[in-house]
C-alpha cells in the first residue's frame, strides 16, 4: 500500500514534469543567469573569479531552488490533492517524503547536473568539480528538507511570496556555510570531510523530522 | 448495545465546531448505518461543508465524539471515508486515466474495479487520453465520482455532488449512491435541497441557523 503510494506519487509528478518540460528548465536557467551576472559584473580578474566561484554556484544554486519552493505543495493545495493525501490510508509524513524528493528531483538535481558548465564561466579549477558537485548533493537535500516545513506552513495563505523567503534563508545559511566552506577549504588543499559530515548529519535528522514537521504543518494549514 | 455488530457505521454525539469561539454547527447528534444515506441539508453558509469536513477529519472537532464502524475515530478513520468535495483534486496535466491511477495509489481500490469500467460507469468511456483541464467542468465532476467509485472506502463523504451535473448526470449520483448502499457502504450527501434525493432508505439531517 504504502510503496503503491510512493510510486503512483513518483510517477505522477516525473509525468507532470515532462509534460511541462520548459517549466522544468526555469531552475537551471535561473542559475545560469544568476553565474552569467556574476560574471559579467565581477572585475574579469580569472584569479579573483575562481577565488569566490564556489560560493557563487552555491548561491545560484540556493536562491534557485528558493524559486521553485512554493509550488513544492502549492498546486495540491489549490486543485485539493492535499485533501486526498489526508484521507489516504497512507501515512502523510510519507506522502510528504515523496513530495520533497521528486521535488528535489525535478529542480536541484537539473542544477547539480550543470555544475560542470556553470564552474566554466566562473574559472573553477576541474579539481574542485567533485567536491562542488558532492556538497550540493549532500547539501540541497536538505535545503528541499527545511524548504518543505517552510512551504508547508504558508500552504494555507493565498500567496506566500516574501514570507516564504524570509523563514527560509535563516534556515538556509548555515547549510551555504557549510556547503561553500567546504569547497573553500577543499580549494585551500585543507581537510572539508568535517564540514561534509555536518552537512550529512544534518541530512539524516532532516530526512527523518522534516517531513513529519511539515505534515503537521500541513494538516494545520488546511483547516 | 454491547456488541460492536449491533452499533451504526457511524455514530456522532454531541458534535460541535466553533469557529473564533463562535459556534458553526452543533451539538449534533446523528448516525449513519450500512445501507442508508444521510441526507444533510440546510441554506448556504450554515455547516454543512464544514461537518464533512470534521467527519473526514480535515478540521478538528471542538466537542463531542465521532465513532466509524465501532472503533474511535482519529487517524483511523483515513481509508475508510472518501471525501467528494468542492475541490477536484485533479491534475490538468494528466490524463483522466492517469488521474484516477494516481487516486488508486493514494487511497487504494475496491477488488474487482478498474479504471476502464469505472470511466464508463460514469459516462466518460474514450476519454481515457484526455487531459483532465481539457474537459468541462460537469466532466471533472464526473471524474471525481468515478475516483469516489474506485475507493475501498465505506463511507462516501459527498459536498454537493449534483452541482454542475445536467439530469443525467444528478441521475447518476443517484445511480452510484444507491448501488455503493446495496453493498453495504453508507454515504451522507449534502445539497441545499433542490435536487432529488437518491431512491434508498434516507434519513434527513436539516441544518437550520440558531436562533
Amino acid at each position: 500500500m504504502i510503496m503503491a503510494a510512493i510510486r503512483a506519487q513518483v510517477v505522477r509528478d516525473l509525468t507532470l514534469l515532462w509534460r511541462k518540460r520548459g517549466d522544468a528548465l526555469q531552475p537551471v536557467l535561473f542559475a545560469l543567469l544568476v553565474v552569467v551576472v556574476f560574471a559579467l559584473a565581477s572585475d574579469g580578474n580569472p584569479a579573483h573569479l575562481r577565488t569566490v566561484a564556489p560560493a557563487v554556484v552555491w548561491v545560484a544554486a540556493l536562491l534557485a531552488g528558493l524559486l521553485a519552493l512554493d509550488a513544492m505543495f502549492r498546486g495540491d493545495a489549490e486543485d485539493g490533492s492535499l485533501e486526498q493525501w489526508l484521507l489516504s490510508p497512507v501515512p502523510l509524513p510519507v506522502l510528504v517524503g515523496t513530495r520533497v524528493l521528486t521535488h528535489w528531483l525535478t529542480t536541484a538535481l537539473p542544477v547539480i547536473v550543470s555544475v560542470p558548465l556553470l564552474g566554466e564561466l566562473l574559472n573553477l579549477p576541474h579539481a574542485a568539480l567533485p567536491v562542488v558537485m558532492g556538497s550540493l548533493l549532500l547539501g540541497t537535500p536538505l535545503l528541499s528538507l527545511l524548504g518543505a516545513v517552510v512551504a508547508a506552513l504558508t500552504v494555507g495563505l493565498r500567496r506566500a511570496g516574501m514570507l516564504l523567503a524570509l523563514l527560509a534563508l535563516p534556515l538556509y545559511v548555515p547549510v551555504l556555510v557549510f556547503g561553500a566552506g567546504s569547497v573553500a577549504a577543499s580549494m585551500q588543499g585543507l581537510d572539508y570531510t568535517g564540514a561534509w559530515l555536518l552537512l550529512g548529519a544534518g541530512l539524516v535528522l532532516g530526512s527523518v523530522l522534516a517531513p513529519v514537521v511539515a505534515a503537521a504543518a500541513i494538516r494545520i494549514g488546511l483547516r | 448495545m454491547s456488541n460492536a455488530s449491533t452499533l451504526p457505521l457511524l455514530h456522532v454525539r454531541a458534535l460541535r465546531f466553533l469557529r473564533d469561539e463562535s459556534p458553526v454547527f452543533g451539538p449534533l447528534d446523528f448516525e449513519v448505518d450500512r445501507g442508508e444515506a444521510l441526507l444533510v441539508q440546510g441554506a448556504n453558509g450554515i455547516g454543512k461543508t464544514t461537518m464533512l469536513r470534521v467527519l473526514a477529519g480535515l478540521l478538528p472537532a471542538d466537542d463531542g465524539e465521532i465513532t466509524l464502524v465501532g472503533g474511535q475515530a482519529g487517524r483511523a478513520r483515513a481509508g475508510l471515508i472518501a471525501y467528494l468535495g468542492h475541490l477536484p483534486a485533479l491534475k490538468g496535466d494528466l490524463t483522466c486515466a492517469e488521474n484516477l491511477l494516481v487516486a488508486c495509489g493514494l487511497q487504494g481500490r475496491r477488488p474487482k474495479r478498474g479504471i476502464d469500467d469505472s470511466l464508463r460507469i460514469v459516462g466518460l468511456e474514450g476519454y481515457e487520453d484526455q487531459f483532465a483541464r481539457q474537459l468541462s467542468a460537469g466532466q471533472r465532476k464526473r471524474l471525481s465520482l468515478a475516483r469516489t467509485w474506485l475507493s475501498p472506502a465505506v463511507l462516501w463523504l459527498m459536498d454537493e455532488p449534483y452541482a454542475n451535473l445536467d439530469l443525467e448526470g444528478i441521475e447518476l449520483v443517484n445511480r452510484l449512491i444507491t448501488a455503493h448502499l446495496a453493498e453495504g457502504g453508507a454515504a451522507m450527501v449534502t445539497t441545499h435541497g433542490a435536487y432529488a434525493a437518491p431512491p434508498v432508505r434516507t434519513r434527513l439531517l436539516q441544518m437550520e441557523r440558531a436562533r
